[in-house]
């Protein structure tokens, strides 16, 4: 049992959480609250892949000196990557939001099981 | 109930997937060679101090580019999807309930040291943690804090569109001067590196990461105050 | 890594795990489960802050807990007049 394990679980038990959220509700906007928490849990089990144990964050200062670096430093493509993510994700999450107002505005509700327009 | 039924099966699988990827994971005792060589190389290629930073500015800088320029045609959309419902023009509405005296005097304080923290967060990018994104955050949640105080309160569009343009024009004119000065584009050594570690240094990273905090804050802002603005229905 | 860490981080993702079955609760009201979708993105941050990865903590805190709470709730305070909540 040790710290990279525990985060890389609960980002799995994460995305399932979300997914389940997704993929059950019928509010429109409870189904984004899903999706935002399975993102959470993606970029949790990612920046967990990159830890390595006992070691200190990338950021070069006088505690972590540059010619010892890549002995004491974490992998830092993960953070890269995962800060891209977020912000991202604060994006796909602004466009789900504002087509879900709309959907309110022209349809008059949330709820997707009243959303019959393309059904036959 | 049989829609249920499938919905957990459906997650079993993928529970089942993420439990054989747990029990086979087994973790690195060294970096990888990629992170070795930023790790060896990103003082003496940047200058920088923060690796992250420099993954994000110069090493990956492309992808950045092409990640604020994705940030941008949300913006965009939110906007278009919501412009048919915006308050015509400067239009009061009535106020709901009124707004505490207290958020209201706590904004004029708060407003200004949120926006000097902001600025601190993306000028600091290549030494401490932080950057453009998360300072250009920062300078969103102090307009946030604007609107919540004042939510009848309706911003310049173009001076929030203006920012957001020329910060991005001239992001990609430090990139093609990159082309012409240095090795490629968006290379950071067009300014002199500096000393290691003082605020000044680190090339072009600093100016990069300005420009990128006030493109993210703009662009954030900008989504932020379709969302707020948009009708009632 | 310290005993005491690990079973802080224990507790963190426990606290985590629940917070998030309350946010995907059907019973909860809409407003519920989007502060508990903020509250378990700031654990995640702290988390993230433990990992050695303090500029993704930082994002997090910024953008995952603090902008998208607030969107959410903008579109909430739009759509609480309709007849669903």
């Amino acid at each position: 049992m040790t710290l990279q394990n525990i985060a890389m679980s609960t980002g799995f038990i994460l995305i399932l959480i979300g997914l389940y959220g997704a993929m059950t509700h019928k509010n429109i906007l409870r189904m984004i609250v899903g999706f935002t928490i399975a993102g959470t849990g993606t970029n949790l089990v990612l920046i967990a892949v990159g830890y390595l144990p006992g070691r200190a964050a990338p950021i070069l200062n006088a505690a972590v000196p540059i010619e010892t670096a890549s002995a004491t430093i974490v992998d830092p493509v993960p953070q890269a990557l995962v800060l891209t993510a977020i912000v991202i994700g604060l994006g796909v999450t602004a466009l789900m939001l504002a087509f879900a107002y709309k959907i309110h505005a022209t349809k008059g509700t949330l709820d997707i099981s009243k959303l019959t327009d393309l059904k036959w | 109930m049989t829609k249920h039924m499938i919905t957990f099966l459906l997650l079993l699988g993928i529970g089942a997937i993420f439990a054989d990827l747990l029990t086979g994971f087994s973790a690195d005792q060294n970096l990888n060679a990629s992170a070795e060589f930023y790790a060896t190389h990103t003082v003496s290629d940047t200058g920088a101090a923060n690796i992250v930073t420099a993954i994000i500015v110069t090493f990956r800088g492309l992808d950045t580019l092409g990640e604020v320029t994705v940030l941008f045609l949300t913006a965009a959309i939110v906007a278009l999807v919501l412009s048919g419902d915006m308050a015509g023009g400067f239009q009061v509405k009535p106020r709901r309930w009124p707004v505490g005296e207290l958020l209201e005097t706590g904004t004029r304080l708060l407003v200004p040291l949120i926006a000097l923290f902001g600025a601190y967060v993306f000028i600091n990018g290549h030494l401490t943690p932080g950057g453009g994104f998360q300072g250009g955050a920062i300078l969103a949640s102090a307009m946030l804090l604007m609107l919540l105080a004042d939510p009848t309160r309706r911003f310049a569009h173009k001076t929030i569109a203006r920012i957001e343009s020329v910060s991005g024009l001239f992001y990609v004119f430090i990139g093609v001067l990159g082309l012409a000065l240095a090795g490629g584009f968006l290379d950071n050594r067009i300014l002199p590196l500096g000393d290691f570690g003082s605020l000044l240094s680190a090339g072009a990273i600093p100016l990069i990461y300005v420009l990128i905090g006030l493109k993210v804050g703009a662009e954030f802002s900008s989504i932020m105050t379709s969302l707020s603005e948009s009708e009632d229905v | 890594m310290s005993p005491m860490m690990l079973v802080l981080s224990l507790l963190l993702s426990a606290a985590m795990i629940g917070v998030a079955v309350m946010a995907v609760w059907p019973a909860r009201s809409t407003a519920v489960a989007v502060l508990a979708a903020g509250a378990v993105s700031l654990m995640a941050s702290i988390m993230f802050l433990v990992l050695a990865a303090p500029d993704v903590a930082m994002t997090e805190a910024a953008i995952g807990s603090g902008l998208t709470t607030f969107l959410f709730f903008f579109v909430l305070g739009r759509v609480r007049s309709g007849k669903d909540d």
